[in-house]
């Protein structure tokens, strides 16, 4: 469960409205959410994202259920998201997909290079290394798998 | 002593439990993706479709092509799975099961992050994303983490024109937006026995706008008499003296209304503060505030008059849409200039009808006033029902004076 990628930061409680806004939830064409994936936020962030590793301020994904947040954001390149805090239900979404999503208290320069190993529990930025909150088994289990779609077929 | 959230998932806080789900939910928004994933899960068939509910309400009726098709398809699908369906025009989802479907001690699980409304019967309700709906179907099981507890302890009665809305919006603004993440909220203490169901299920419904899991209020005489109406018979649930991580004392009798501004739910000021504020429109609906009460409230305040603004009216369900009809008050709001909208969730969440222009600021009394969330550059102020029909009948952000109209 190890990645790496250059550092995009975001600030604090960044809605799942401003991930993916509503006027684009009505389609299953990924590459949509992809093409409009922060646009309230930042419209040139679409563009960057692939082989990003983006580091958040606290309660990443706050905001609605909508799981096209986190597929917008797998879609277009993000390796893994990285925050102090998540919101729940964003970051249960994740694991689902097969997103990583690491609980890091850790600070962020924009472009420095990011690694991580889940299943160790650490990330390393800049070659300064911190602690991550680790997952449960299943959690760990369901991410391995590439998703809860996976496991379920491997598992049922 | 357990918590409701431990009681009702059978396991102390920090564990972690697989268990039935009673009441599984999902929408024409979350349900297209569920859909997809559970059948690429390669799955035969829903596993409980007597506990399986799939509700149009999002986008009601369709306004594409795209739209009306993603719907036909689910359509059918809720057909062949014999789910219980319920089509355009029957309402919000999370209404819709406090209609006489959801009981006390209930594990109820909604692809909506709003799920959370329902704990005020005193079941453990939350929201969830589409994959994990789709597992559900599968399985009728979903795994939780028992999360821990902060009681917000109300104090006293509301008096004058503050709203369990109010409460809401007072309740977040303590917390802020992050400040019951992983946690359950239950509300305790003298003041939420005065406050009826409707009111319970607008302070339940704010509950995940903190980042809370769930938010609960104990089934009690209340409760009962309110499912009693819909033929159900439960018991109450035992008041007890859990431990909480926190406690939060908010006293109800010295409320008085408030707004969420800023593109932040718990960015709160009273509403006094920023009196005189020019409205472009008014909505009142919602999972928060659509029900009959609130449509009450607002006709109340504003039957007789004109409103000087353009004023969207949703009601929550087609049976808050009957019975208003019944009662004479739709009347009275068509004759009063305002537009009603078929039951579902309306402009909350920007996907249809309602949209805001540039520039524009509408006062909701919805739950979520994020960046562009009822379209591009418009702005959302989020109040009470009271605080809506009398800034509707002014044109701008107005302090009700309603006393005892509840």
């Amino acid at each position: 469960m190890y990645g790496e990628g250059q550092a995009i930061c975001l600030g604090n409680d960044v809605d799942t409205d401003r991930i993916i806004a509503g006027r684009y939830l009505r389609t299953r064409d990924r590459a949509l959410w992809a093409a409009h994936v922060f646009e309230d936020l930042d419209p040139t962030l679409a563009a960057r994202l692939k082989g990003t590793v983006l580091m958040a301020g606290k309660n990443m994904g706050c905001g609605s259920s909508r799981e096209q947040a986190v597929i917008a954001l797998k879609e277009a390149g993000v390796v893994a998201v990285i925050a102090p805090s998540f919101a729940r239900i964003f970051y249960r979404n994740a694991i689902n997909i097969g997103l990583p999503v690491i609980e890091c208290p850790v600070a962020c320069r924009e472009g420095a290079m990011v690694r991580f190993n889940l299943a160790e529990g650490w990330v390393e930025v800049d070659g300064s290394q911190c602690h991550s909150t680790p997952l449960s088994p299943k959690m760990l289990a369901i991410l391995k798998a590439g998703g809860l779609v996976p496991y379920w077929r491997e598992h049922r | 002593m357990p918590t409701l959230s431990e009681q009702v998932l059978g396991a102390p806080a920090g564990s972690y439990v697989d268990v039935p789900v009673d009441r599984a939910m999902a929408h024409d928004g979350t349900g297209v993706l569920a859909h997809q994933a559970f059948c690429e899960m390669g799955c035969p068939g829903i596993r409980r479709p007597e506990c399986t509910y799939l509700i149009f309400d999002h986008i009601a009726p369709a306004n594409t092509s795209t739209t009306a098709g993603l719907q036909r398809e689910l359509r059918q699908f809720a057909r062949e799975q014999g789910i219980t369906f319920c089509d355009i025009g029957s309402g919000i989802c999370h209404q819709v099961l406090a209609e006489g479907i959801v009981r006390p001690g209930e594990v109820v699980v909604g692809a909506d992050s709003h799920t959370c409304t329902l704990g005020a019967f005193g079941a453990f309700a939350t929201g969830v994303g589409a994959t994990d709906m789709a597992a559900i179907w599968a399985s009728g099981t979903t795994w939780f983490r028992v999360p821990e507890t902060i009681g917000i302890r109300f104090i006293g009665q509301l008096r004058g024109a503050a709203e369990a809305k109010d409460a809401a919006l007072d309740y977040v603004r303590a917390l802020g937006m992050d400040g019951g993440n992983y946690r359950a909220l239950e509300f305790v203490g003298e003041g939420i026995a005065s406050i009826p169901m409707a009111g319970r299920l607008t302070l339940c419904n704010m509950a995940v706008e903190t980042g809370a899991k769930a938010g609960l209020c104990r089934a009690d005489r209340e409760t009962l008499k309110y499912l009693a109406a819909f033929g159900i018979h439960a018991k109450e649930q035992v008041p007890e003296s859990p431990h909480y991580v926190k406690e939060i004392p908010l006293d109800l009798s010295s409320l008085v209304p408030l707004v969420a501004t800023g593109h932040r739910v718990d960015h709160v000021q009273k509403v006094a503060a920023l009196a005189g504020q020019p409205l472009d429109q008014v909505f009142v609906g919602t999972c928060t505030n659509g029900r009959y009460e609130d449509l009450l409230r607002f006709a109340r305040i504003v039957k007789g008059k004109q409103v000087k603004v353009r004023t969207l009216v949703v009601p929550a369900s087609r049976k808050v849409l009957e019975r208003i009809s019944a009662e004479g008050i739709l009347t009275e709001l068509v004759r009063a200039g305002c537009v009603i909208g078929p039951p579902g969730c309306g402009p909350c969440l920007g996907a249809h009808m309602g949209v805001l222009g540039e520039g524009e600021t509408c006062l909701s009394t919805a739950n979520r006033n994020f960046t562009n969330r009822m379209g591009i550059g418009g702005d959302i102020l989020l109040s009470s029902v009271a605080t809506a029909a009398v800034s509707a009948l002014a044109g701008e952000l107005t302090v009700p004076e309603v006393p005892h109209v509840r």
